[in-house]
């Protein structure tokens, strides 16, 4: 199925882990791509080899595309305000000066 | 074709070792953090793979139960970070 090729697409995206915070961006698409695909496989292989159509893996296919970016997204800002810098490569910092102000405000 | 899916698992698995790596070594808890719910999706890829092996639809409701674990698990952690607290009390604090 092509559910397995797909897993190759989230291993080498887990393999390269680069940095703090694009090593969460790495994980959440990779991976949640590479489940969906397996997951489909799943549904498909159910659905024609025995006639099964199983709607509880379409539910988990949603729920897990719905909720993967959530979570990375609050992963990532409770990082960012519990003070992880970014990497130094980082180009810009459209945060910063909100942190800043809150800091400020927070003394 | 069931190579491939021994092939799938064997990959899952690597994926897994790696992801554990990261939450040995990460340098900081958030890394620790997603390296667990990256861990917890692909568990629920192998259950997938596993029950295309044995030919059994029984396991595919644990699909989804581990992900909703995963998900709630990740958000609490992230609230966790964030403020201090996982459950807030209203009032004087």
């Amino acid at each position: 199925m092509a559910g397995a090729l797909l897993t190759l697409i989230s291993a080498i995206g887990v393999l390269r882990l680069p940095d703090v915070y694009t090593r969460s961006h790495a994980i959440s698409k990779s991976t949640t791509l590479g489940m969906i695909f397996i997951l489909m496989g799943t549904l498909f292989y159910f659905w024609l080899k025995h006639d099964h159509f199983n709607s509880r893996l379409l539910l988990a296919i949603v729920f897990l595309f719905l909720t993967s970016p959530v979570s990375a997204h609050l992963i990532s800002r409770a990082a960012y305000y519990s003070g992880v810098r970014p990497w130094e490569g980082t180009v810009r910092d459209d945060l910063a000066e909100r942190r800043e102000n809150r800091t400020k405000s927070a003394k | 074709m069931t190579v491939m899916f021994y092939i799938a698992l064997a990959l899952l698995s690597l994926a897994i070792g790696c992801f554990v790596y990261r939450v040995v070594k990460g340098p900081t808890v958030a890394d620790r953090v997603i390296a667990l719910d990256a861990i917890g999706i692909c568990l629920a890829g192998i259950v997938a793979v596993l029950s295309i092996l044995l030919e059994t639809s029984v396991f595919l409701e644990i699909i989804l139960l581990i992900g909703i674990l995963a998900f709630l698990g990740t958000a609490a952690f992230a609230k966790f970070l964030q403020k201090g607290v996982v459950i807030e009390r209203d009032g004087n604090h």
